[in-house]
């Protein structure tokens, strides 16, 4: 193994001291709507630091509007959401970043007309993440190698797999403590569903904490540690992976099973 | 082949370098803001009489006149995004052309209210360079070449920077840009500067080109527009290949008849492009 690669696993290693020392993200009594359209009816969920923590539910459930009150997407119209106990409803949603906090959107969303590297680039854009850009992309190279095969090339030329890692990659720039990742196997073949999946697996053993959105249940359950149900805009289950995966109710409604 | 046409031709290359500056500027701001400028061309001759007054009043070198150029008219832009165009960022689109369009009148008012309509020369004229048997004027080469320098400058900033690089992107997807740590509002106040410091470049190059007068924006405005809508609105590379093509046209057409005409050619040529291709000559 190449010292490059020795140092990036290092890298990761650091990553996971500052996670542990990184802050419990806490929502309480969260509500959010859309004009007059209210998505979230009073929502509390916590993710401690080094959890990987799972959201599902059906589509329409508030799911991508729970991730976006996190960054800051959108205001909560009532309700408190901490992370380590410093109040983010004040925070401007482009400071998140800085502080920890990065949000890998619904649909990827990269910059189709950007290389991989430029895509990496702006991912990077806070302050205190230039100055460790040319680590920090080494890093997401060793983490995903295609991308480094493919860092000239347009992010739009990229397969549905390789732009999950981009977008993940991109969202890893900003040396983050918790990741928020939205229905990262949506439009995805099923073959790669499972690359995913493993990303993600792979993310949480670099000591990251994770807060994934997923509809896909059956395999979210298999990578989190807990999860929450939301319905219509409010927990209606939570608990852990094993536990839900038991309940008749969720087989049920979730997994096709009787 | 006739040397006369060949001066036309290269010309009309020369003439298009001088173009292409506003037409980078109004694209740029465009893209990102999504907000037409309709006052650009007055940002560019509040520019030249800055040039002038420095140069011929205050008696400036003129180098140091072209170097105050550029803090002005960018600092223009800034104010024009901070007073009017941020006020109106979600409003409809009519509303933003109106008030930006308000701000051509108020500009043109203004410069004749304090300069008067006189003409201003600055009065300066590089030798003519004879290469073969075509006559190359030096004040028109070395604008061009300024211009080109400048599109490379702007290039290179968009390229290589970071906040060119979230420039870039941030004119395909505004909504994600706070994900990045990037803070829109900020984005647009630079980009806004950015398309001033063009306007101030484009004023110092036509300024030794031009007479200075409160309507001397629509000697080149109109056209600006055109090239900006042929090489696709928001189009960087687009807009700068059309504004060369209608240098060309410009040029050639003057040739062939005369000056007044060839501004009806390259009209012509504007309408047949639009209607065969809406987006733009340069669309994908």
């Amino acid at each position: 193994m190449s010292a490059a690669v020795e140092d990036a696993r290092g890298m990761g290693g650091t990553a996971a001291a500052t996670a542990s020392a990184a802050a419990t993200l806490e929502l309480s009594g969260i509500r959010a709507s859309y004009g007059d359209f209210q998505a979230l009816f009073g929502v509390d969920l916590h993710v401690a630091p080094g959890e990987a923590v799972g959201v599902v539910g059906p589509n329409g459930a508030g799911k991508t509007t729970l991730l976006r009150v996190i960054s800051g997407l959108l205001r909560p119209t009532a309700g408190t959401l901490r992370y380590g106990g410093q109040d983010l409803t004040a925070v401007p949603a482009h400071a998140l970043p800085s502080l920890g906090i990065a949000h890998v959107p619904e649909n990827r969303r990269l910059f189709p007309h950007l290389t991989v590297e430029e895509n990496l680039k702006v991912g990077a854009y806070s302050r205190s993440a230039r100055a460790r850009f040319a680590e920090r992309r080494d890093y997401v190279f060793t983490l995903f190698p295609r991308l480094r095969e493919r860092r000239h090339q347009l992010a739009g030329t990229l397969s549905g797999g390789e732009q999950q890692m981009c977008a993940i990659g991109r969202a890893l720039m900003s040396g983050p403590r918790i990741l928020l990742l939205d229905e990262p196997s949506a439009g995805l073949a099923p073959i790669v569903v499972q690359q995913v999946f493993a990303l993600v697996r792979r993310i949480r053993e670099e000591g990251l904490t994770v807060l994934i959105v997923e509809q896909n249940v059956a395999q979210v359950l298999r990578v989190v540690d807990r999860a929450y149900v939301l319905e219509t805009g409010r927990v209606a289950a939570e608990g852990s992976s094993a536990a839900l995966a038991a309940d008749p109710a969720i087989r049920r409604s979730y997994l096709g099973m009787h | 082949m006739d040397p006369f046409f060949l001066e036309a031709l290269v010309n009309g290359v020369l003439l298009g370098g001088v173009f292409a500056l506003p037409v980078l500027g109004l694209n740029l701001v465009f893209g990102v803001v999504d907000v037409i400028w309709l006052c650009y061309a007055e940002l560019v001759m509040v520019g030249m009489y800055a040039v002038w007054f420095l140069y011929t009043q205050a008696g400036w070198p003129l180098a140091a006149a072209f170097a105050a150029c550029l803090p002005i008219v960018a600092a223009l832009g800034v104010l024009l995004h901070v007073l009017v165009v941020r006020p109106l960022l979600h409003a409809p689109p009519i509303n933003q052309v109106l008030a930006t369009g308000g701000v051509l009148f108020v500009l043109q008012g203004a410069a004749t209210l304090v300069f008067s309509t006189d003409f201003r020369s600055l009065g300066v004229e590089m030798p003519p360079m004879e290469v073969g048997e075509v006559f190359i004027s030096g004040t028109k080469l070395a604008a061009f070449l300024a211009a080109l320098a400048g599109a490379a400058a702007l290039w290179a900033f968009l390229k290589f920077t970071y906040v060119g690089t979230a420039i870039r992107a941030i004119a395909r997807d505004r909504e994600i840009m706070p994900l990045m740590g990037v803070d829109p509002r900020r984005i647009y106040l630079i980009t806004s500067a950015v398309g001033g410091t063009l306007a101030g470049f484009a004023a110092c190059l036509l300024v030794v080109q031009l007479d200075v007068h409160p309507f001397v924006g629509l000697s080149f405005g109109p056209i600006t527009f055109m090239i900006c809508v042929m090489g696709g609105l928001g189009n960087m590379l687009g807009g700068f290949l059309a504004a060369f093509l209608m240098g060309l046209i410009v040029s050639v057409g003057g040739f062939w008849w005369n000056t007044e005409m060839s501004y009806v050619v390259a009209f012509v040529f504007f309408i047949v492009v639009i209607f065969l291709r809406p987006r733009g000559l340069f669309a994908r």
